[in-house]
């Protein structure tokens, strides 16, 4: 019992397993003391911030343009709603990502001269679209592409948002897909081919299924990120949170309402990065049972 | 080539105007405690002016010179330009001492001091708005409109009724959103643009009908920005008349002389002449239903 208390520290304090937020436990402290300490240094570093930030000369204007409570009531049940379309945008999206990405990546992997072009095309198009801005590629989309007038392709400003952000977030996540099915190692491919599997097959029974488990993390990682991104879609005329939030600012001229909008962001992160480090810590744990056994 | 021709008569005009506006030799001054040495003053003997940049016809005017977009402020010529350079001179300020800073209007109503004596860009008084900075009297009322292309249905509609089953686009921090969404209510929501070029991209890409923009700025959008465009008509008003006025820093002590400078203006006629001079078209009125 003991033994174990001192080998698992409160969880999300000392962070040895969970999320790493406070630091570590030294491993000689005892847990309590560890508490302590963390709880009192924690106190005295945000009290001092608090304290500088109150004491700031312009600390009544900024209280009142960003901490207005009534701005903040009135705005903030109509940029909930206009969250919605963030939603929407994100859950789609991500579908579509998912698979794409690992289109891509499996393109980049095929083996053989014959297949280079194909993999100097995937190449370059993870370049691209990591390289380029996203606020570029939404707006080259979202007005260009819609000015050619091309009959029979949507004109919708939330269409071409997303498909921008469907471009460049699967150029980042093909990367983490063939990160993950590089660190499948070779043996496994090999012990697959010589049962006679072919290379489709190697991948889709042995090497993805291995790969994507290892980078779920990080896959969590790059979804959090296309979440916030979603607020670039506002650029095309869409009237998502970010966007009403900015209506609500110009129309009173106090940017409580931006307030509101991080505050939906956090809502939506915060879970979704917890859920990730529980993520790594199960994992971490399966792998070292597994050594055990 | 028409649009410089038109420009120089227009300043031809504008400087008689100027010329008879002031009546006559008297020092330019004439508002008790309202001189330059009275005001508090971001530079000592220099009005700073805020403006946008790009800052565009027909609020602005002349040729763009650095770091200036498409127009001067410092021409005077254009509406706004004309009417700073109108307070100004009230105010004891000759050209010279007038100097203008580019601050993108987002930026006229952050907190802290802000970086001009005065800002001028077709910025609203809003009751909401005027907690946060100072607004002086009205230098131009209006009334909002809708620009879309010639051709399309929308160019036909005669009624703020009508509008309804269209797309409309308006650009962000507009009241022309407000107006929108409380009075014409579409059956599709507006969509909401950082720009007016942005919302110009989007209408000749078919994503929006029409554009809804004050009527000043229509001018320039038909004029300037759209290949085939027309303004189906303006708005009418609802509520109190709307109005642009000059920002300040809240609780500016110059605000009281501004707002002299500004109700002289009217008084003597300037106003009205120079809206003559830089947004005297006009377009038909939408009725109601």
């Amino acid at each position: 019992m003991d033994r174990k208390d001192r080998a698992r520290p409160p969880l999300a304090l000392t962070g040895s397993r969970g999320s790493r937020i406070l630091g570590t436990a030294s491993p000689g402290g005892s847990g309590r003391r560890a508490v302590v300490v963390a709880t009192i240094s924690t106190l005295v570093f945000f009290g001092l911030i608090v304290l500088l930030v109150v004491n700031a000369a312009g600390w009544p204007d900024v209280k009142h343009a960003f901490f207005d409570r009534s701005i903040f009531e009135e705005s903030f049940p109509e940029i909930a709603r206009a969250f919605l379309v963030n939603v929407k945008i994100f859950l789609i999206a991500e579908v579509f990502i998912l698979v794409f990405a690992l289109f891509i990546a499996v393109l980049r992997g095929l083996p053989g001269p014959v297949f280079f072009p194909i993999r100097a095309l995937a190449t370059v198009y993870t370049d691209l679209f990591r390289g380029i801005p996203t606020i570029l590629v939404i707006y080259i989309l979202g007005f260009g592409v819609t000015a050619l007038q091309l009959p029979g392709v949507p004109v919708s400003p939330l269409f071409w948002g997303a498909v921008a952000l469907v471009l460049v977030y699967s150029a980042y996540v093909s990367e983490v897909y063939r990160a993950g099915i590089e660190s499948v190692h070779p043996s496994q491919a090999a012990a697959a081919r010589s049962l006679g599997l072919t290379h489709g097959q190697t991948l889709r029974f042995v090497v993805i299924p291995q790969a994507v488990r290892r980078v779920i993390p990080p896959l969590l990682n790059d979804f959090i990120g296309l979440q916030k991104d979603t607020a670039l879609v506002a650029l095309l005329g869409v009237v998502e949170a970010f966007r009403q939030s900015q209506i609500d600012v110009s129309a009173t001229f106090n940017y409580t309402p931006y307030i509101c909008t991080a505050i939906l962001f956090i809502a939506i992160t915060i879970p979704m990065a917890r859920f990730t480090d529980w993520l790594i810590a199960r994992d971490k744990r399966r792998q070292q049972a597994g050594r055990m056994a | 080539m028409r649009a410089a021709f038109f420009g120089l008569a227009l300043t031809i005009l504008a400087l008689g105007l100027a010329a008879t506006a002031t009546g006559g030799p008297s020092t330019p001054s004439a508002i008790p405690g309202c001189a330059k040495g009275d005001l508090s003053l971001l530079k000592e003997g220099t009005l700073t002016i805020g403006g946008d940049n790009p800052s565009f016809p027909p609020f602005y005017g002349g040729a763009p010179k650095k770091p200036w977009k498409i127009s001067n402020p410092y021409s005077g010529k254009g509406y706004e330009s004309a009417v700073a350079y109108a307070v100004a001179k009230q105010l004891g300020f000759s050209k010279r001492d007038v100097v203008w800073t580019p601050l993108v209007w987002t930026a006229s109503f952050r907190p802290g001091k802000k970086p001009f004596d005065i800002y001028l860009a077709q910025i609203s008084y809003l009751p909401e708005r005027a907690k946060n900075v100072d607004f002086s009297n009205s230098y131009l009322f209006l009334n909002q409109s809708v620009v879309a292309n010639a051709g399309t249905p929308i160019a036909n509609v005669k009624t703020v009724d009508g509008l309804r089953p269209y797309k409309l686009g308006v650009t962000i921090g507009t009241t022309a959103y407000d107006y929108v969404t409380r009075w014409v209510r579409p059956s599709q929501k507006p969509n909401v643009y950082d720009s007016q070029t942005d919302a110009v991209s989007a209408l000749n890409s078919k994503q929006i009908d029409g554009i809804v923009v004050d009527f000043p700025s229509a001018l320039y959008v038909t004029a300037v920005q759209l290949d085939d465009g027309v303004i189906v008509g303006k708005l009418p008003t609802r509520g109190p008349r709307e109005h642009f006025g000059i920002v300040l820093q809240k609780g500016s002590p110059n605000l009281r002389c501004v707002n002299k400078a500004v109700n002289r203006l009217w008084a003597n006629g300037t106003i009205k002449k120079l809206q003559k001079a830089w947004i005297a078209k006009t377009a038909p009125d939408l009725r109601w239903r």
